[in-house]
């Protein structure tokens, strides 16, 4: 059952120097109960791939006529991007999408408590009253495993460590019970053994809560413990996506080859870090043809540079843009 | 052709990208300052009359003092030039001549009534009073500090009347040129304030400065100096030094006083920001890794400390000079700083307030435009360079 | 064979005062407590830990960047031997000539408003080395190379830049003055997967060409991994295990150790659920467990552990670790 399907996005932003193009005809579905990754390094566009399924771009963004998201409640199918004013864009913001972020300190007020918060997110969004509202958050407290929930309902977020921050924000956006969560990096400002803790946690929440999670990242281990399916984005557009096992063991594209090269690996120690070719281009510099061409080991001159390629199946779901490869997968 | 059209067009865009990697901080700056329409336009403005103030004697056909009043045109109304009216079109312009009478029927007020058949017609580059523009006769108290010197005199003027008076913005109730006097005035805030920010400033940097390099005790101690001034009220303050000035002295003497009381209330404020600018910078990383190459004080703060601190001292400048302009005005209206016959902002200002000029002779106001755009100006491009030299933090990843 | 080491660290201590107090003192942060280790020369030395494990202190202690409480810091080359703890004004200099630290943030450690070959040849000019221009210059394009510059590119302002070039131009900035030792303070933290490989094997190769013995401080275990020979874990400012790279990944003694290796995400789908979890916060440094540090979330805390401080012991060659249990 597709809860939230993004087809063709395409999303420029006017600024000083022109228009820039941030995400380039990006489609995907999520269905209920999965995780899907979003793998991509700087200026790959997952960052504002995510706000635009809250409408949270900055004013000087320019969708594409033909960019659609659709996000299935139990009321009815609702385009997202066709939401103007606050109030209407309020059932997607924090109702039936919650989003947590990388820097949890940066999304707490640093003067209200902790639990002030939660309350506020919960009185705006259902018809609870405050007292049902603090109970509830105590509660959500409690199931990220937050020990000594009710005292902490009342403190202030720097007198958390950034683990139980990061928690507390996953509380904080689960209690309305959304039906997609959207975690923008949010285990990558954490230690690695807290890090694991909380990935636990929030793949646990998946199974109680029924509900899907866009997990965004550029690490490539996390989303092999958390994902069910991975998109790899690359310049604003997705060059692979399909089962997460399928696309970590057996890549298609030459970026996303690239990119498992490129990382250390603790049961190949002796085998030499290749690094991708070049550098990431600059939104201002986009390649025409194929983003990655400039980059790409595999690159077939006269057609990488020309035209973008387009999305073939490879196997089960899983899909590339390369021109590089034909649909048995093999490279052409 | 669409190939060759395609690589012209990439390598000027080649050409733009690579000025842009190779422009320094200081042109990106200006680059940036550029762009912004408010405070070009107030760029332009402040320049005009920065420029004004400057040349005064030049643009004023009437000397601003006693020695250049019109007697038969007290308290008249603006006399605009005319190109054209009912007895023909000149090519020079011209303006009516006026008669004065008075009489019972006007309460015995002295009525300017114009004659519209008179011309008198506008000349330009005329001889008239003379004046210098390096003229320094200053008599401040004690023998050894007098100066006395004189030159670069001359006699022209942008323009004039073969006869009767031409007085663009009308005249005061001594007949006074309120036009020359507004330019001249120009020129007195532009110095008492440039004097005030200079005294301002050297004494900032100077606290400011030592507090914020070395920090720690040093610090707190010139802080607390430096909060201690800072909550003097300065109206009191400015009206109890005023008082205590001697009448005997002369306008320079007063200049100067005034100039430096304005300096040392206005430092503290300007040393804060010094110090917290001092304080950001040198926590910096690339100090930090010039601190670990060995560097010496001095050098870190040649090379480091000193090009940071430039734009934005420019535009602490840029924006303190308003409120020591605005200091000046507010006394000298009141009647504590620069009174008449000195020509300044304020000292104009004060007989706005009379009930008689805001019934009768409404052309009193003039001047207070000129202050208000010279004030506007000034922030706003305090404003534009301060959203100029923000330093890049989007870049970051 | 047996060499001396280049840096040898003997029971070390730096503690910060927390807060400021008018009269007595203040209480004090333990950053490092007790921390004996020895770098040989040509080592490429690993330092990992977590947050508030102290490594980042370390690094800046053998560099005299923060003051030594106690203990002693020795840098013995051919040439000069050191107490870093007691150096003189005159000693001092010199020994920066020898020992530099690479940055991790490379967007801060660039003044934007130097170009790229004043920010380089800044070392070469304060420190003295060179007499004229052109000898600046020659080695400022002689380390540009070396780093893989474009020399064209030393015209340009940092903002140019992204953030790969400017780690290398933070890295050429470092080496320009040829020195024996660098500290690479978390060098490739900021940037991205596919950059950091490229910086890694950049370090590598400067190593080799260049005679160099890195300090590498981490708190990513598969890049120290790949790149260190000999790799030290930090907890709460004590040193848990030292051991070369090899042995410390297949044979981890210490609990710590072990938890760290197996939090790290694998990349294989299928080993989910087989990770060992840690309980637990990180404990804060101001206020660190009694006994060993250590003992708040290890799975197998006696009560000894509660009580006694372990001591660092040698388990095999080379292979130390601070563990009642081992």
């Amino acid at each position: 059952m597709s809860l939230l399907k993004v087809k063709n996005l395409n999303l420029q932003f006017r600024t000083d120097e022109g228009l820039i193009t941030a995400v380039e005809n990006v489609s995907f579905e999520i269905n209920a109960g999965e995780v899907l990754g979003l793998v991509g390094e700087s200026g790959s566009g997952k960052s504002v791939t995510a706000k635009s399924l809250m409408q949270l771009n900055p004013s000087n963004s320019v969708y594409s006529p033909e960019s659609s998201i659709k996000l299935e409640l139990e009321s009815g199918g609702v385009d997202v991007l066709s939401l103007k004013n606050p109030r209407e864009l309020v059932v997607v913001r924090g109702g039936a999408i919650s989003m947590i972020f990388q820097e949890p300190m940066a999304s707490f007020a640093p003067a209200i408590t902790i639990g002030a918060q939660m309350v506020e997110q919960l009185m705006i969004h259902t018809s609870m009253t405050k007292k049902e509202s603090a109970a509830l958050s105590v509660e959500m407290l409690e199931r990220v495993g937050i020990s000594d929930a009710g005292m902490r309902f009342h403190q202030y977020a720097f007198e958390l460590s950034g683990g139980m921050r990061q928690r507390a924000m996953i509380a904080m956006a689960l209690s309305t019970k959304p039906k997609v969560l959207i975690a923008d990096e949010p285990t990558t400002a954490l230690d690695v053994t807290i890090q694991a803790q909380v990935l636990d946690l929030m793949k646990d929440l998946v199974k109680e809560f029924g509900m899907a999670i866009l997990f965004i990242t550029h690490d490539l281990g996390v989303i092999a413990q958390v994902a069910d399916r991975v998109a790899v984005m690359y310049l604003g557009s997705i060059v692979e996506s399909g089962p997460v096992r399928e696309v970590l063991q057996s890549p298609s594209h030459p970026y996303t080859k690239g990119l498992l090269n490129a990382l250390p690996k603790l049961d190949a120690l002796d085998e030499p870090l290749t690094p991708i070719p070049g550098d990431i281009p600059s939104p201002l510099e986009r390649p025409p043809g194929c983003v990655f061409h400039t980059r790409c080991p595999e690159v077939l001159a006269e057609k990488c540079d020309s035209s973008v390629p387009q999305r073939t199946n490879v196997g089960q779901d899983h899909s590339v843009s390369c021109f590089a490869v034909d649909s048995t997968g093999k490279a052409a | 052709m669409g190939f060759f059209k395609k690589t012209k067009q990439t390598e000027t865009n080649q050409k733009r990208k690579e000025n842009y990697f190779t422009a320094s901080q200081g042109q990106l700056i200006r680059a940036r300052f550029k762009s912004n329409r408010t405070a070009m336009v107030a760029g332009w403005v402040l320049t005009t009359m920065i420029l004004i103030g400057l040349f005064a004697p030049f643009l004023s056909p009437y000397a601003p003092s006693m020695a250049g009043r019109d007697k038969q045109y007290e308290n008249g109304p603006p006399q605009i030039p005319q190109f054209w009216d009912e007895n023909g079109f000149s090519f020079r312009p011209f303006i009516y001549g006026t008669n004065r009478e008075r009489s019972i029927k006007t309460n015995f007020r002295w009525v300017i009534s114009i004659d519209r058949d008179e011309r008198y017609y506008v000349q330009f580059f005329v001889e008239g009073w003379q004046y210098s523009f390096i003229d320094i006769n200053w008599d401040l108290p004690g023998k050894i500090f007098d100066v006395d010197l004189k030159t670069l005199t001359f006699k022209t003027h942008l323009f004039g009347t073969d006869r009767g008076g031409i007085h663009l913005f009308g005249t005061d109730n001594s007949g006074k040129d309120i036009y020359s006097r507004t330019l001249h005035a120009i020129y007195t805030s532009l110095a008492v304030g440039s004097m005030g920010v200079f005294i301002a400033f050297v004494l900032a940097l100077l606290i400011g400065g030592i507090a914020g390099y070395f920090g720690g005790w040093i610090d707190s101690v010139l802080q607390m100096i430096t909060d201690a001034i800072r909550t003097v009220p300065p109206i009191p303050l400015f009206m109890a030094l005023a008082a205590f000035m001697p009448d005997e002295w002369s306008a320079e003497t007063r200049f100067f006083f005034i100039a430096t009381i304005l300096g040392l209330i206005g430092w503290p404020t300007l040393a804060r920001r010094i110090r917290t600018h001092l304080l950001s910078e040198r926590s910096q990383e690339y100090v930090l890794a010039a601190e670990l190459c060995g560097a010496s004080s001095g050098h870190i703060i040649r090379k480091h400390l000193l090009p940071s601190f430039t734009s934005y001292i420019i535009v602490d400048l840029m924006i303190t000079f308003p409120y020591m302009v605005r200091s000046e005005t507010a006394l000298s209206f009141i009647g504590l700083g620069l009174v008449d016959p000195v020509n300044s902002l304020g000292a104009l200002m004060q007989n706005v307030s009379k009930a008689d000029v805001l019934l009768n002779y409404q052309w009193y106001f003039i001047p207070v435009i000129f202050f208000i755009a010279f004030v506007l100006a000034f922030v706003f491009v305090g404003d534009g360079l301060r959203d100029a030299s923000d330093p890049y933090s989007h870049v970051k990843k | 064979m047996t060499e001396k080491p280049l840096i040898s660290i003997n029971k070390l201590n730096v503690e910060f005062p927390l807060g400021r107090t008018l009269f007595g003192k203040p209480p004090m942060l333990s950053a490092v407590n007790d921390v004996s280790l020895d770098i040989m020369p040509g080592q490429f030395y690993g330092l990992v830990g977590e947050s508030g494990s102290g490594k980042t202190t370390l690094g800046k202690a053998i560099l005299r960047a923060v003051h030594i409480s106690s203990g002693e810091i020795t840098f013995d080359d051919s040439d000069v031997n050191y107490d870093v703890g007691s150096l003189a004004k005159k000693e001092l200099k010199n020994y920066r000539k020898l020992a530099q630290l690479i940055f991790q943030d490379p967007y801060a450690a660039l003044s934007p408003r130097m170009t790229v070959r004043d920010i380089i040849a800044e070392p070469l000019e304060v420190m003295g080395l060179t007499k004229t221009r052109e000898e600046t210059d020659e080695r400022v394009r002689d380390i540009a190379e070396k780093c893989r510059l474009n020399l064209e590119h030393l015209r340009r302002f940092p903002h140019a830049f992204s953030g790969g070039q400017r780690q290398r131009i933070s890295i050429a900035r470092t080496l320009v003055c040829n020195p024996k030792f660098v500290v690479a303070d978390e060098s490739v933290a900021a940037l991205d997967v596919s950059i950091q490989a490229d910086i890694l094997n950049l370090l590598q190769s400067l190593q080799d060409q260049l005679g160099l013995t890195f300090l590498f401080i981490s708190h990513d275990l598969s890049v120290v991994a790949h790149i260190c020979d000999h790799v030290a874990v930090m907890y709460l400012g004590t040193l848990v295990e030292s051991a070369p790279t090899r042995k410390l990944f297949d044979n981890p003694s210490h609990p710590y150790t072990k938890a760290l290796l197996s939090a790290i995400p694998s990349l294989d789908p299928d080993d989910r659920g087989k990770a060992q979890k840690l309980e637990g916060e990180i404990p804060s440094p101001a206020n660190p467990p009694p006994g060993c540090k250590f003992h708040t979330r290890c799975p197998m805390a006696e009560d000894r552990c509660r009580k006694e401080v372990p001591q660092w012991r040698e388990l095999s060659k080379d292979h130390y670790a601070a563990c009642h249990l081992v």
